[in-house]
């Protein structure tokens, strides 16, 4: 039995889901987009186009409900399934978009650049724990109009597991789409077996910019899988109860949805987000919080309750290091993530409230995934008598249990094994290895990682078709090359 | 006399408590007794925002406190305003500031922040909002003759359009006589000595201080 956490009752969902109606009719939803107010107005919603604000009705909202996908599969490279979004499934992926990385040896926060993006992706393909990739740094040295695309190109050539992304403008979301497409021998074929999903973030409260709105109709028009990242900061841009915030929430998610299904009724989408409480003292966003993991929970329980595939923003800290602080952060949140059921948990491997990744940091979050995991496979019931069949012929003895040939078969079920950055050493053992820290066997561990990578085996055709297409964007975006690095073209 | 400093007291703490109503009221009382409305804001109300900035650095006032203590300032100089023109009197004002978010971006809760302490402490503050073109902020500061520009941004895809206004402004000639601030989570130390800007504040008394610091006026 999945063992599971559920911080709401069912009636509190049913107020939570009638207070979000409510809201969608008052004060409604602002959609800076035309086209999405235009659907919404054709399926009987009010709109005030001197405001920009839309009422929508639930009937309408409830349509939109009905089309959109209990679950669907992101696929690998090869066309594998790799992740499966909806039910009780959990997977992990890194935190998307740091713009710093952390340097192992300097511990600063540097501007991340291509050298950057490809250790994290090396390192996160190497480790089980993520099913996924992200598009987990940006690139500070490509020109801003390409840096959405050219972090999904490196993730392509470097990496065969299905990825989250998302594009920063209406126009290149259909060029990352288009670059998928290459991979997957077109677009019908890419639709029928996504690799990626597309983060799409409304704005707080209640507001679907121009850009947003945009991006869910072409990712529904396109067939591709959209997650929404809806961000309510509970105190600053949503109420500051939690519960508020998780309402407001789910009006966002609820009037994404719409906008999404009556673009391309069917097309697949995520109830997700990256909500945050607003710190009092700083004005920061404190991901690694617990009552941030409190609303990323209990929305999640909302989505379930409408059967939708679920998302959210944990395994995250505002440390700025790779110290207890983080550890603690993140792995409280790995956990209430992992049972709460939610599809994709992304955030591992940041820091600094999601500016900075850091592959010593993923390593170690694996960790803490690995025992969220362990938590969510339960209390396992592998024999038949629970214990008096293992005393047979027992003679009193510490060891005995140890001879056992169903110790070593079962031991590495019931157990996880933890890598080398955990350390259960005896005092001798860990001082003879050098007496290190968490952090220095992460380093250590990110090193092994580097030296064992190798390359995912693709198409060089089509290799060189995305080259050539993300080359040309880079020019006219007056880029004269690309950044090269050791799968550039005349590498590879 | 002493009911005079009586009156001062409650102003500040009214100020303190985020009351805007009680603000409104001690601001009234003090036209009534004919107190000079110059001493109401410098002796009475200012007591109060000095107060709440220097706790809010302390760590022991939160944003809610600071936010509402602005907003109980803004009213009680409201309130004051009408009797200083009458009096032909003007509040010293420390300069006056254009405030937005770069053009791409919508986040404001920062930038806000940082226009209500501003105004609080004594600064004129013209506020443009969000996503405002480099042609739309630089027409305001000339407008309204600024002294000074401050600049949010919180995505690292639209941190660059606070580097193109200070490039047009120094294009225009318009720098060094107006100072350019700038703010939002992914501003650095580093990436307002690179784009030349004149400073950047991780939080909205830090500003009021830069603020101050660089018109002169500490």
């Amino acid at each position: 039995m999945q063992p599971k956490l559920s911080l709401l009752t069912d009636n509190l969902i049913q107020r939570i889901l009638d207070e979000a109606f409510q809201l969608m009719l008052k004060p409604g939803i602002k959609v800076q987009n035309a086209e999405a107010r235009a659907l919404l107005k054709s399926a009987g919603a009010a709109v005030a186009e001197e405001t920009l604000v839309v009422r929508i009705p639930e009937p309408v909202v409830r349509k939109a409900l009905e089309t959109v996908p209990r679950q669907f599969q992101l696929y690998d490279y090869e066309g594998e399934p790799g992740v499966q979004y909806g039910g009780e499934a959990v997977h992990f992926d890194p935190g998307s978009s740091g713009v710093a990385i952390l340097d192992p040896d300097t511990l600063e926060h540097r501007d991340a650049q291509t050298p950057d993006l490809i250790r994290v992706l090396k390192v996160a393909e190497q480790i089980p724990q993520y099913d996924a990739q992200s598009t987990a740094i940006v690139c500070t040295e490509v020109k801003k109009e390409i840096q959405d695309l050219y972090r999904l190109y490196l993730v392509m050539l470097y990496s065969r597991k299905p990825i989250v992304t998302g594009a920063f403008t209406n126009k290149t979301v259909h060029q990352m789409i288009d670059m998928l497409a290459i991979f997957a021998g077109g677009r019908e074929a890419l639709r029928q077996k996504p690799r990626a999903v597309f983060d799409v973030c409304p704005s707080p409260p209640l507001i679907w910019s121009n850009f947003g709105a945009d991006n869910l109709i072409s990712l529904a028009r396109a067939g591709i899988p959209a997650e929404i990242v809806s961000m309510p900061l509970a105190g600053a841009a949503a109420p500051v109860t939690l519960l508020g915030a998780v309402t407001q929430h789910a009006a966002e998610c609820l009037s994404g949805i719409t906008i999404h299904q009556l673009a391309q009724a069917g097309s697949p989408i995520v109830w997700g987000g990256a909500p945050s409480i607003f710190d009092m003292r700083k004005g920061g966003t404190p991901f690694g919080s617990m009552e941030t993991a409190m609303i990323d929970s209990s929305y999640a329980q909302i989505g379930k309750s409408l059967g939708l595939p679920t998302h959210a923003y944990l395994c995250a800290t505002e440390s700025k290091l790779l110290d207890m602080q983080a550890g603690l952060e993140s792995g409280m949140g790995a956990l209430v993530g992992a049972l709460s059921g939610i599809n994709m948990i992304s955030g591992a491997g940041m820091l600094d409230s999601l500016l900075c990744q850091s592959p010593e940091k993923l390593v170690i979050d694996a960790e803490s995934i690995a025992m969220a995991q362990r938590m969510l496979a339960g209390m396992l019931i592998h024999t038949e008598t629970l214990a008096t069949g293992f005393y047979e012929g027992i003679d009193f003895k510490g060891g005995d249990f140890l001879k056992q040939r169903i110790t070593m078969k079962l031991f590495q079920k019931e157990q996880h094994v933890p890598g080398a950055v955990i350390d259960r050493d005896s005092m001798r053992g860990w001082k003879e290895s050098g007496s290190l820290d968490a952090f220095e066997r992460a380093k250590m561990r990110v090193d092994q990682l580097l030296a064992s990578y190798t390359r995912p085996e693709l198409d060089p055709v089509k290799v060189a078709e995305l080259h050539a297409f993300v080359l040309d964007l880079a020019k006219q975006a007056g880029m004269d090359a690309l950044p090269s690095h050791e799968l550039s073209p005349a590498v590879v | 006399m002493a009911e005079t400093e009586e009156l001062y007291k409650q102003m500040a703490q009214s100020i303190i408590d985020g009351e805007a109503e009680q603000a409104v009221a001690l601001a009234q009382k003090s036209i009534e007794l004919q107190i000079n409305p110059l001493d109401t804001i410098t002796k009475g109300f200012v007591t109060g925002v000095s107060y709440i900035g220097e706790q809010f650095g302390k760590g022991e006032a939160f944003l809610p406190e600071l936010v509402m203590a602005g907003e109980a300032m803004k009213a009680a100089i409201a309130t004051l305003e009408p009797e200083l023109i009458k009096l032909g009197q003007a509040r010293e004002v420390l300069g006056r500031v254009v405030l937005a978010t770069v053009e791409g971006d919508i986040h404001e809760i920062g930038k806000t922040l940082v226009g209500t302490m501003l105004s609080a402490s004594g600064f004129e503050v013209y506020d443009l909002g969000v996503d405002a073109s480099a042609e739309k902020i630089i027409g305001k500061a000339i407008e309204v003759n600024a002294d000074l520009i401050g600049m949010s941004a919180l995505l690292t895809t639209t941190m660059v359009r606070q580097r193109e206004v200070i490039e047009e402004l120094d294009k225009e000639g318009l720098r060094p006589r107006i100072k350019v601030i700038v703010g939002g989570a992914p501003i650095t130390k580093d990436w307002a000595e690179k784009i030349k800007a004149d400073g950047t504040s991780e939080d909205a008394v830090g500003a009021v201080k830069l603020a101050k610091q660089l018109l002169g006026k500490e």
